[in-house]
């Protein structure tokens, strides 16, 4: 990629959008982890375990995320209107899915039968794919609409949700869970590389792929490398049966939470900068010959 | 059917910032706010750097990203071809200022004024608390253009129900009209004329034209 000129007064380059900050970016992070962690304790339900204690944590994650849209929008006591054009809105499919995953949910704390809370756990994974669609649908910012981003947003709550319900379950399941996890982390990092290499073929702002290279290296060690680690050194641990094994399954599962709302923050409010703006032919005047502009995007050339 | 569209002509636009002037003037935006701007641009390397004036608004697109995801359905395509928001529907999520590609919305939270904390009398007879903390955008002046409907009067040819900025262009650069009337002046010039679309690859189709050669 060539180097980020700065660009000449008057030119619009691609700006940090100004409109979401981290109310946004809090909807996308609790929801994930919320979404991911109801779809996990779901399954989980289906074994027959207690997990009525994830299913409200996931739940009251997800319903914390959407207090922090109602305090960012400009007009909280419309909210409502939020539910009129499921037609082609995702931010509609959102609030829709939003609303069975809390009427599914009610109904699995209230009778612990695992068939809803399978139930609640599908409605899980569809409130964070919808999420994920929520920024590919968004056509302004070119990190966002990218064709691999959605994907990295799904695979990241999935990883999250991975992450949590590791951390919370005990005994045998927990050994299970973290093969799980060692999963989903894995196929977090591969997404996470094809969205960077992504963002670099397909030009996007500049300035977008570099608020990410300040992250990559970091976010694939803490957040991938470290947490795969430690949970096949728990694993390993448990077969020789050493102690220990719970604390790093723990750790491993909070280190991908952690990272994968350090993601999401650098997502919506450091790397989404607007589409600019482009010049496709200059003008021709007088006897000038005519041309195509050199700079498309400027400031990005 | 009529679908209105704008043609603008790159070569003839001097960059006076006179349509910019007309629409707020037209619209009482706030400071800050610009419905209709004019970019100055410099492109290209030293010694063959060229300078152009590209005025940029909202392109009322054929198929506006910006509709698609608003969640209220607040913002419309008309049948006309103007996209249009509904103030009193708009909850101000800003997804369709992420949405747009031109960068052609604004939010503004809180009321503002020229001079200070309290308007001038201009600014207190004009001001529009319906237009705090949602969407605004150029809207193609459309009480004009819905005017012309109950007159019988032409937007594009009637300087009455034709957009401010087109109204004001100093040098002809701007021409408003009805894209299905093969005798309209904007379907005469863009017949005779070479133009793109900004962003065209998005698929958005875009009803602003740039013109920026003959034939």
């Amino acid at each position: 990629m060539k180097p980020n000129r700065p660009p000449l007064p008057g030119q619009p380059a691609p700006r940090l959008q100004q409109h979401w900050d981290w109310r946004a970016a809090g909807n996308f992070i609790c929801g994930g982890s919320g979404g991911g962690l109801v779809l996990f304790a779901g399954l989980a339900g289906l074994t027959g375990v207690e997990v009525r204690p994830q299913l409200a944590a996931g739940l009251a994650l997800v319903a914390l995320g959407l207090l922090c849209v109602w305090f960012e929008i400009g007009r909280p006591w419309r909210a409502l209107n939020v539910f009129r054009h499921i037609r082609t809105s995702w931010m509609t499919r959102e609030a829709s899915v939003a609303l069975a995953l809390f009427g599914t949910g009610a109904l699995a704390l209230l009778t612990a039968h695992p068939a809803a809370q399978a139930l609640a756990g599908l409605c899980g994974l569809a409130f964070v794919y919808a999420q994920a669609r929520i920024l590919a649908a968004d056509k302004g910012i070119p990190a966002w609409r990218h064709a691999r981003c959605a994907p990295l947003v799904l695979g990241t709550g999935l990883a999250e949700g991975a992450g949590l319900i590791v951390a919370t379950l005990t005994g045998g399941l927990q050994l299970a869970a973290a093969l799980v996890l060692v999963l989903a982390l894995s196929a977090r990092l591969l997404l996470w590389r094809r969205y960077l290499d992504g963002l670099r073929t397909d030009r996007a702002p500049a300035a977008s792929v570099q608020a990410f290279d300040a992250i990559a290296p970091r976010l694939a060690m803490l957040g991938h490398v470290l947490p795969v680690g430690l949970a096949l050194l728990a694993l390993a641990a448990n077969l020789a049966g050493l102690p220990g094994a719970w604390f790093a399954l723990a750790a491993a599962g909070l280190l991908a939470v952690l990272v994968g709302w350090w993601f999401k923050y650098t997502l919506i409010r450091r790397a989404a900068f607007t589409q600019g703006i482009a010049l496709k032919h200059h003008p021709v005047r007088g006897g000038k010959p005519a041309g195509v502009a050199t700079a498309t995007r400027l400031g990005n050339a | 059917m009529t679908r209105y569209v704008m043609s603008i002509d790159l070569r003839r636009c001097v960059g006076c910032q006179t349509c910019t002037a007309a629409c707020k003037n037209a619209n009482a935006t706030p400071p800050g706010v610009q419905w209709r701007r004019v970019l100055d641009l410099e492109t290209g390397e030293f010694p063959d750097v060229r300078r152009s004036f590209l005025p940029t608004a909202c392109m009322h697109c054929a198929e506006p990203p910006c509709a698609e995801v608003c969640p209220t359905e607040a913002t419309q395509k008309r049948r006309d071809g103007l996209v249009t928001i509904d103030y009193d529907v708009c909850i101000g999520c800003a997804n369709c200022v992420m949405a747009c590609p031109y960068e052609a919305r604004s939010i503004v939270h809180e009321p503002r004024f020229a001079y200070g904390d309290q308007p001038i009398a201009s600014e207190a007879i004009r001001f529009d608390p319906s237009r705090i903390s949602v969407a605004t955008k150029c809207s193609f002046c459309k009480e004009r253009i819905d005017a012309a409907a109950a007159s019988g009067r032409i937007p594009g040819r009637d300087p009455e129900v034709t957009p401010a900025c087109v109204n004001s262009c100093i040098s002809g650069a701007m021409v408003f009209g009805d894209i299905d009337d093969p005798d309209s002046a904007v379907s005469r010039l863009l017949a005779k004329t070479q133009h793109f679309h900004m962003h065209e690859e998005l698929g958005t189709g875009p009803s602003v034209y740039y013109i920026w050669d003959h034939a």
